[in-house]
């Protein structure tokens, strides 16, 4: 059965490239990209949360069903 | 699932104003799913602020708000509270807009025990100002007019309110960030002067001149100080040597609330015509 991958919403408008996302990712789905963070590795993504719980820039949104 | 925050945050505000890394936004973040959770109207919920980072935070938040002069947020929040007893109150500053400029204000609204909710974000300096020491800076160490090392012994905010006689006192940390929405749910469901107090990072203005490499490393820190009070009961004092307590510090439902107790002034006064 195929794995059903999150969805990683990066709002670039309001990041500011803290690392705080990069950093506290357990799986390491994310990078930085310049001044701003994208996704490298979705389907690493365990949908844990940390990075939208602690982005201090509201510039994550992760959507799980 | 994703939670919402844009439900709570007044269009087009966003970004915010605060540093890369600044804890501010975390601390923000876990106001909201307090709201949230509790399901504060906008219409019934003010919250209050004096000047400085932290007391920049009401202005992103769709609700009542209130934006004051310097120190003054706790006085300004009285009058709304013994305007409107009903409306939840919110205070929200840094630990010098609170207990230095508003020391005597935050020191008096403890004392009466009004019900509202004082959420003060310690990032151990002045921000906004160009990163000058505040009394809840750590001594030794740097700030912009202490480069030698702050001679001053600093405040524990949590212990001045308890000793000036708030009734809920609790601590939390901008790392533990699942933890800040539990400790505001609770304070906000207490009856009584609540202070949350939140340990925050300022990257840039302490954290540059303290040698913190980057802002993990500043929320590592905060990981290691902090000890769950439950946790600290079974550990020796050597141990618990530089670490700071989190959780629920001190909490106190006997004494009376100031608007109820207002409220029987007004009506002996009545009475008494």
């Amino acid at each position: 059965m195929e794995k059903k991958l999150p969805k990683i919403e990066i709002i670039e408008k309001y990041c500011k490239g803290c690392h705080i996302c990069v950093e506290f990712c357990p799986t390491k789905v994310l990078e930085m990209r310049g001044f701003v963070v994208g996704v490298k590795n979705l389907e690493a993504c365990i949908k844990c949360m940390q990075c939208e719980l602690r982005c201090p820039d509201f510039a994550i949104k992760v959507s799980a069903e | 699932m994703s939670f919402d925050y844009d439900k709570y945050i007044r269009p087009g505000k966003l970004p915010h104003i605060w540093c890369p890394g600044c804890g501010h936004g975390i601390v923000m973040k876990g106001l909201i799913r307090a709201m949230d959770t509790l399901n504060l109207k906008k219409e019934n919920t003010a919250i209050v602020s004096g000047i400085g980072c932290a007391s920049r935070l009401p202005g992103y938040i769709d609700c009542c708000t209130l934006h004051t002069a310097h120190g003054r947020a706790a006085a300004f929040a009285t009058g709304v509270k013994l305007a409107k007893p009903e409306m939840n109150v919110i205070l929200c500053g840094g630990d010098g807009d609170g207990t230095a400029i508003g020391g005597n204000h935050f020191i008096h609204a403890c004392r009466r025990n009004i019900d509202m909710t004082y959420i003060i974000m310690n990032n151990y300096i002045y921000g906004m100002t160009g990163g000058q020491f505040s009394p809840a800076t750590p001594t030794g160490h740097k700030a912009s007019t202490t480069p030698y090392g702050n001679p001053d012994p600093c405040f524990d905010i949590a212990k001045l309110a308890i000793g000036a006689g708030a009734t809920f006192v609790a601590r939390g940390t901008a790392f533990h960030a699942n933890q800040i929405d539990k400790l505001i749910v609770e304070a906000i469901q207490h009856k009584g002067f609540s202070v949350v107090e939140i340990l925050d990072d300022c990257p840039t203005t302490y954290g540059r001149r303290n040698k913190y490499k980057s802002v993990i490393e500043m929320m590592n820190r905060l990981k290691e100080v902090a000890v769950p009070v439950k946790a600290a009961e079974k550990m020796t004092a050597e141990q618990l040597q530089g670490k700071v307590l989190t959780g629920v510090l001190y909490k106190d439902e006997t004494k009376p609330e100031y608007t109820a107790e207002y409220a029987k002034v007004i009506e002996r006064a009545k009475a008494s015509k």
